[in-house]
């Protein structure tokens, strides 16, 4: 199996006048191909401040860093721009969705700075992405008329639509109820399933579930890296819940 | 493909924030059409000031007879006859710094309609003449050269001159008035003219050929002046050089012998019209320079805080892979389009709101090229200038800091 992620001795500090904050202190892991890992720990504890180097939004201060086989150390804004734009899905917490922008276009936001993809061809993976996400009656709402869960889809499609080596997700399920977040994480590993590398930050342990493997990290170091040989399935889940009345 | 995918993406963030985008335009709209209704206003009462002063004849050149020396006697200009018709005829023939140029005799005495009688003054001069007093015929017309070679008995009076010879309101072209007991036939009549600056009130005139007020009035076949006009108030020295040469020419005076005549002209008015202007010009300038500063603030403003604004969407563009010139494209095409369009309606308007002002409130405006030209580069550059600036700030962040900024 290809290495899609693959750190060495990662460590990033922030300087904040006198002080230094060391936020990661020389972390090493790889991820293979097909992998759909959970990165736990509490609050403060580096998690997110990893995904951004990993999502290549933030540069590590030392350390090796290789994505789909590119080691992304010296690379130019421009070439980093590009491996954003062609090997990484990004989901955020907030979901960062464009205000009053149809979720078609907010989802094939990525291809427009891909001059390879013809405006239709934009337009057609847009839609596909969305129907993948369950929103294809959905196409043409804004943000503001589209519930949290929603949103978060769009939001995730957005991340598929440039189909990407692996999707990174910081707490893409923190700012929703049980329910829908057991859906998002259907979603996910139904996309793990169809062989997407995927990446997700959470605090929540029952999250932590239905993945195969998860990372901890404490104070900015990896205090457990272990395999979930006892995956559950969130449809299920979802199945067992009782039933709400709407 | 990647220009056209980026013009897509200004015009979508254009639409998206029609509020924001209308602000804006507005700043570059008020700013424009400010300057251009000011400067315009400013123009105007420079322009009327200048009027104002030329209808006074600025650009009048008089030659006299001067302080000669005949037989010892220093004698009375007036009563000298050393300016002659063909001096006349000579700075007609080739000056050519001068516009119009008549000769001038005059007379005082009594002028008879009936049973009302004005004393008043009777000026021989051409046709020439209106244009360099600045007087108009509002009623019936002038003399021609034709009735100033005849020596005809006709006459153009002054509204002074009609008030008291026709006070029963007649109309005075084709009557007949008697001056000095000499019959003159009215055949029309000065516009009003008021006094002039030394309080001389200047319809109190009676105009006819200076052949027949030479021949039948006075008797005499020398002129008392010439009047000529310069081409402008500035050429009007230029002018004054000219008239000098030719005369002394025309007279045999030669080296540093002395004139027996004199050549004036309204160097008072002149001056104080430069400075006026001058004056105006300044404070214009200063106008125009705070209207600029002021909308020029304006827009850097609005611009400014528009785009620091959108620093997390910045953000989020450069996190789905947008490249910091794709992001700065995006805003100059935004830029531009705002500060153009802006621009061209502030023309607009700045244009409607000067012709609103002429036509309502009566002031005199002049539109010119260069507040245009001057109002929409300004604001226009202003615009696209502070709308780059921050967004070219904000494109080299790092994404996660644009994603997090406040
Ligand atoms: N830009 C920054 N400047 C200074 N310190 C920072 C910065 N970003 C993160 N930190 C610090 O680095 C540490 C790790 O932060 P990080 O955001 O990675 O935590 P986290 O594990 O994601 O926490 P949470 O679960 O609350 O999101 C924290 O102590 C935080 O204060
Ligand atoms: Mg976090």
């Amino acid at each position: 199996m290809k290495n899609i992620i693959d750190i060495k001795d990662l460590k990033r500090h922030f300087v904040m006048g006198e002080e230094t904050v060391h936020a990661l202190k020389g972390i090493s892991y790889t991820i293979e191909e097909g992998e759909f890992v959970t990165i736990m720990g509490s609050s403060g504890s580096g998690k997110s401040t990893m995904l951004n180097i990993l999502g290549c939004l933030d540069q590590p201060s030392s350390g090796r860093y290789a994505i789909d086989g590119i080691a992304v150390k010296d690379l130019s804004r421009n070439a980093l721009a590009e491996i954003r734009n062609e090997k990484i899905g990004f989901i955020f917490q907030a979901y960062n969705l464009l205000p009053r922008t149809t979720a078609v276009e907010n989802a094939e936001l990525p291809l427009l700075y891909n001059s390879s993809v013809s405006s239709a061809e934009r337009r057609e993976r847009a839609i596909e992405a969305l129907t993948k996400v369950g929103l294809s009656e959905r196409l043409y709402h804004t943000p503001s008329q589209l519930s949290g869960g929603q949103q978060q889809r769009v939001a995730i499609a957005r991340a598929l639509v440039n189909d990407p080596v692996v999707i990174l997700a910081d707490e893409a399920t923190g700012n929703l109820d049980t329910r829908t977040s057991y859906e998002i994480m259907a979603l996910f590993q139904e996309l793990n399933a169809a062989g997407k590398t995927i990446v997700f930050v959470t605090h929540e342990p029952d999250i932590a579930m239905f993945s195969n493997r998860t990372i901890v990290l404490k104070d900015g170091t990896i205090i457990k890296d272990s395999v979930n040989d006892k995956v559950l399935s969130a449809s299920g889940a979802l199945a067992a819940m009782p039933k709400e009345e709407d | 493909m990647r220009i056209l995918n980026l013009l897509r993406i200004a015009w979508n963030a254009i639409k998206l924030n029609k509020m924001r985008t209308f602000l804006t335009m507005l700043g570059i709209i008020i700013g424009v059409a400010s300057v251009i209704a000011m400067l315009a206003i400013g123009e105007g009462s420079k322009e009327s000031i200048r009027k104002q002063i030329s209808s006074m004849g600025s650009n009048m050149i008089t030659i006299r007879p001067g302080a000669g020396i005949q037989g010892g006697v220093r004698m009375d200009p007036t009563e000298m006859q050393s300016l002659k018709l063909a001096d006349y005829q000579a700075l007609k023939k080739d000056a050519t710094l001068l516009t119009a140029i008549s000769p001038q005799v005059s007379s005082s005495g009594q002028s008879i309609h009936g049973s009302d009688n004005w004393p008043t003054s009777i000026y021989g001069v051409t046709p020439e003449y209106l244009s360099i007093r600045v007087l108009e015929v509002t009623n019936g017309s002038m003399f021609t050269d034709a009735e100033v070679n005849a020596a005809a008995k006709v006459a153009v009076i002054g509204q002074t001159v009609v008030e008291n010879l026709f006070a029963d309101g007649e109309n005075p072209v084709g009557q007949t008035i008697r001056y000095n007991n000499i019959p003159f036939k009215v055949i029309g009549v000065l516009a009003e003219k008021g006094e002039n600056t030394f309080g001389q009130d200047q319809d109190d005139v009676i105009l006819a050929p200076y052949t027949t007020v030479q021949k039948r009035i006075l008797a005499v076949d020398y002129l008392q002046s010439v009047l000529a006009s310069a081409e402008s108030e500035d050429k009007a020295l230029d002018a004054v050089e000219e008239v000098l040469s030719i005369m002394r020419k025309q007279h045999n005076i030669s080296g540093n012998d002395e004139d027996d005549f004199n050549v004036f002209s309204m160097e008072e008015l002149i001056s104080t019209f430069s400075s006026t202007s001058e004056m105006l010009t300044v404070l214009l300038v200063a106008i125009a320079s705070i209207s600029l500063l002021i909308g020029g603030i304006g827009i850097m403003n609005i611009m400014y805080v528009s785009v620091k604004e959108r620093t997390r969407e910045i953000g989020l563009r450069l996190a789905v892979g947008g490249k910091g010139s794709d992001i700065l494209i995006q805003f100059l095409i935004e830029a531009v389009v705002i500060s153009v369009t802006g621009g061209l309606i502030g023309v607009v308007l700045g244009v409607s709101a000067t012709v609103f002002i002429e036509k309502v409130l009566n002031w005199p405006t002049v539109i010119t090229i260069y507040s245009i030209v001057l109002s929409f580069a300004v604001c226009a550059v202003t615009g696209i200038f502070f709308g780059w600036y921050p967004a070219r700030k904000a494109s080299a962040l790092d994404p996660i800091v644009a994603l997090r900024y406040e």
